[in-house]
């Protein structure tokens, strides 16, 4: 057990600290820190600016070109990234498709698809669920039938995040409605273009557009384009959904807003003293490091386990847990310490609209990421899902 | 003891409670939030002619109700629905203050605000204030008789829409009130809408002139009085607040009842069950607390606002339970701008961010406990 940094870690954190100083313009790191909606073209700069170092798919091994950062490695970006605003990586295409295709897909799968996600040359998004298949996500019903060497594909995905700058989506999609529920299931990749493809907006409750509703009518699907085998899109999915947990804890970003609110609660009145001094907001505050403290290590013990080949087991429903209530309690806390400045709505939808929205204390939308921030304990498979899935292994039982 | 309403007020909340079924559902209240007004002319009209303004004011003001419960009665039904309009801010809180400490000649204008011609705003909270009701920077310099107004008022209800404004300003060592024209020169207002609905606006005093007659109080002699027209806010606020956590909890039963997962529905996992439970629970805790707090309303100040910050110190917490709880338990569905729950759950957090939030009244409930 060794809890400090070695001299290559210290090396690289500053390898890494350059690296922003360097690449992370501060209108763009201004834009994240204030929680406005980044365009498609600034996550595109972002991701080409990493591309160029190397680092954008930090978790691929290195034979698919990817970085392969040990656990040490990945925390240190993620707590750097975070401290510097720098946005976050898309990760459909790098990390949840990725390691799907690296693992079940072909050797043609993955020379083509790898490096357009490494280029941008293609934004993935992912098209799991149904307006009736959510944390039943097994119930989907979109189809696909097999005609010579295309695929039909009729149905309806729906909360896909993202969806409206995709040109790919990777579907589940039914290839055997015979078949039990799990087992007519197959994984399979859609270019959006195709005739028949529909994207339509979600406006959520904060008034931003970052998910979709994806119709599909006769849309011709390439044969190539499943991956792995007809009916086996059960298993992938699953082997994704581990890793969309395993990203979910969300280190970086707590750090980052512990931080906020360490700020804001010093310069806030409260009954004539600063709001870090009432006892109670303090104590929430208190509480809630205390929590972050001990997330940020076992985070760094489970990425260090995966990184030895164990595979992220219930350890990932647990971290995905914590991780999402100590960032909404963060972010609980955040609205709460501007007291009535929480109430004006600064949403992106009403940006250049000649209204300017004070924040006093420069926070930018923290009442919106509040909002916003209830979908972490709902999507990635909802917190009550995960319990079910740690109860079930341990007590046994339905789940 | 006696739990029940009078006839009366059974009579208003039924009255009130057709009208808003009928008038302000779903569609009609996103077509309001999306409007530039922010709230609705002719549900304003609408809410007058029944007498919903009139139910605030005391028969010698001109009403024909003004007590705790009334306000409660009616605000619930508000809350209930849902309802962005600015009944808290034109009539309790600055019409409130109006009918208790205006002159003779001000007080001619409580006739208009019920009969929904006049609305109104109470300029009171700073930048700098936060939830500290003695914390006036605004100043009132008095020369040659004419009064000036100067500085800056945050997070104004209602401000757009106001004919007349409540404005607190410094002067003798406390708090004066005066009573200001919205047309008055060297006042600015810079509006935005707020996220739950309706609109605010920062208000900028830029040396006001106003004469002796828009003084609502002795120099520097307010901050009783408006403390207890903020009690009377808050109860009506927590009211409104109990309304929507009613609708909140009603949408989430019957979301649960019809969604199904796993073959079958919601309601019948134990996990989902006894969250339900406990937001029954604790909305009868909420409930009970706005009972003491609008039956406390006419005791003394210790008294009233000891129960006023326990109420809403209360709030503070069930409302983020229950519009968290609410959220949760529908699942992507109540993330959406457009679903009835989205606007109810937001009503109900951002209420805390109103006349003291948890922490701020468990402070004090700790203060005026001790004294
Ligand atoms: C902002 C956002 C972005 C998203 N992005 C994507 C995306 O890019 N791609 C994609 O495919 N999906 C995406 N999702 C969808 C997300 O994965 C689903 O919302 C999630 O799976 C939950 O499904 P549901 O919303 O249908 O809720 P439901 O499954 O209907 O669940 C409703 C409630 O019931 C609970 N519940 C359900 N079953 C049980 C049970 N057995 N025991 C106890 N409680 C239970 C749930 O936990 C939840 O609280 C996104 C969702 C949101 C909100």
């Amino acid at each position: 057990m060794d809890l400090s940094y070695s001299e290559e870690d210290l090396a690289f954190r500053d390898e890494v600290r350059s690296f922003l100083s360097e690449k992370l313009k501060p209108e763009l790191a201004e834009k994240v820190r204030l929680g406005r909606g980044l365009t498609k073209e600034d996550m595109e700069y972002w991701h080409s600016a990493l591309n160029s170092r190397g680092w954008l798919a930090q978790n691929w091994p290195k034979e698919f070109g990817g970085a392969e950062w040990n656990a040490v490695q990945r925390h240190i970006y993620e707590e750097e990234a975070a401290r510097a605003d720098a946005p976050r990586i898309v990760p459909f295409g790098l990390s949840m498709l990725a390691p799907v295709l690296q693992k079940f897909g072909s050797k043609e799968q993955n020379d083509y698809w790898l490096p357009r996600i490494l280029s941008g040359e293609d934004w993935w998004c992912q098209g799991y669920s149904e307006p009736g298949a959510g944390s039943d996500l097994a119930s989907l019903k979109t189809k696909a039938v097999r005609e010579g060497d295309h695929y039909i594909v009729n149905g309806q995905k729906t909360w896909t995040t993202l969806g409206q700058h995709a040109n790919m989506i990777f579907c589940l999609v039914r290839t055997d409605p015979s078949a039990k529920q799990q087992e007519g299931i197959s994984f399979l990749l859609i270019d959006m273009d195709t005739p028949g493809v529909e994207v339509r907006p979600i406006i959520l409750l904060d008034g931003t557009h970052e998910v979709n509703e994806v119709w599909f009518t006769d849309v011709k699907v390439p044969v190539e384009n499943l991956v792995g085998e007809e009916n086996k899109g059960w298993t992938y999915a699953k082997y994704l959904l581990t890793h969309e947990r395993a990203n979910i804890a969300g280190v970086g970003f707590s750090t980052a807003a512990l931080s906020t609110v360490k700020r804001v609660a010093k310069a806030v009145n409260d009954n004539g003293k600063p709001l870090m001094q009432n006892p109670h907001f303090a104590a929430r505050l208190a509480k809630v490091e205390m929590e972050l403290m001990a997330l940020s290590t076992f985070n760094m013990r489970m990425i260090a386990a995966a990184g030895a080949g164990g595979a992220p087991g219930l350890e990932a429903s647990m971290l995905k847990i914590k991780g999402s209530e100590v960032r909404q309690e963060l972010n609980d806390l955040t609205r709460r310490a501007i007291g009535p400045y929480a109430m004006p709505f600064a949403s992106e939808a009403l940006e250049g609209s000649n209204q300017p929205i004070p924040d006093p204390f420069d926070v930018g939308d923290a009442t919106g990421e509040y909002f916003n921030n209830r979908k972490i304990s709902i999507f990635g498979g909802s917190n009550e899902i995960q319990k079910n899935i740690i109860a079930k292994v341990t007590l046994g039982g339905r789940a | 003891m006696n739990f029940n309403l009078t006839e009366e007020r059974q009579m208003l909340s039924d009255t009130l409670r057709r009208f808003l079924a009928d008038k302000y559902d779903t569609d009609r209240r996103n077509k309001i939030l999306e409007s530039d007004q922010g709230y609705s002319t002719e549900i304003w009209s609408g809410l007058a002619e029944l007498g919903v303004i009139g139910a605030l004011f005391s028969e010698g003001d001109g009403g024909f109700g003004g007590g705790g419960f009334d306000i409660a009665v009616v605000f619930e039904e508000l809350g209930r629905a849902g309802v962005v309009e600015p009944v808290l801010d034109t009539a309790v809180l600055a019409g409130g203050l109006i009918a208790a400490t205006g002159s003779s000649a001000q007080k001619e204008l409580i006739e208009s605000v019920i009969g929904g011609e006049t609305q109104l705003a109470f300029a009171h909270g700073e930048p700098q204030s936060r939830y500290d009701l003695d914390n006036v920077q605004t100043v009132a310099d008095t020369q040659d008789g004419a009064i000036a107004l100067t500085g800056r008022k945050a997070v104004v209800m209602n401000a757009e829409a106001a004919d007349h404004f409540v404005v607190s300003a410094s002067e003798a060592g406390g708090i004066s009130l005066f009573l200001v024209p919205a047309d008055t020169d060297g006042l600015s207002i810079q509006g935005y809408p707020l996220i739950s609905g309706g609109r605010a606006a920062e208000v900028t005093l830029d040396g006001v002139k106003l004469p002796e007659t828009a003084r609502m109080t002795e120099a520097g002699k307010a901050l009783p009085v408006i403390e207890a027209v903020m009690a009377r806010a808050t109860v009506a606020q927590m009211a409104e607040t109990l309304g929507a956590m009613e609708t909140a909890v009603r949408i989430t039963q019957e979301y649960l009842g019809t969604r199904q997962q796993f073959g079958r529905p919601l309601a019948t996992f134990q996990a989902l069950q006894h969250r339900m439970a406990e937001m029954l629970t604790e909305m009868q805790q909420a409930r009970s607390a706005l009972i003491n707090a609008a039956g406390h309303l006419e005791a003394d100040r210790n008294e009233r606002e000891r129960h006023i910050s326990a109420a809403k110190g209360l709030f503070g917490r069930i409302g983020r339970l229950i519009g968290e709880e609410s959220i949760q338990m529908h699942g992507g569905i109540a993330m959406t701008q457009e679903y009835e729950l989205a606007h109810i759950a937001k009503r109900i957090i951002m209420a805390d961010h109103r006349f003291g939030d948890e922490d701020w009244h468990l402070e004090r409930f700790l203060a005026l406990s001790a004294a």
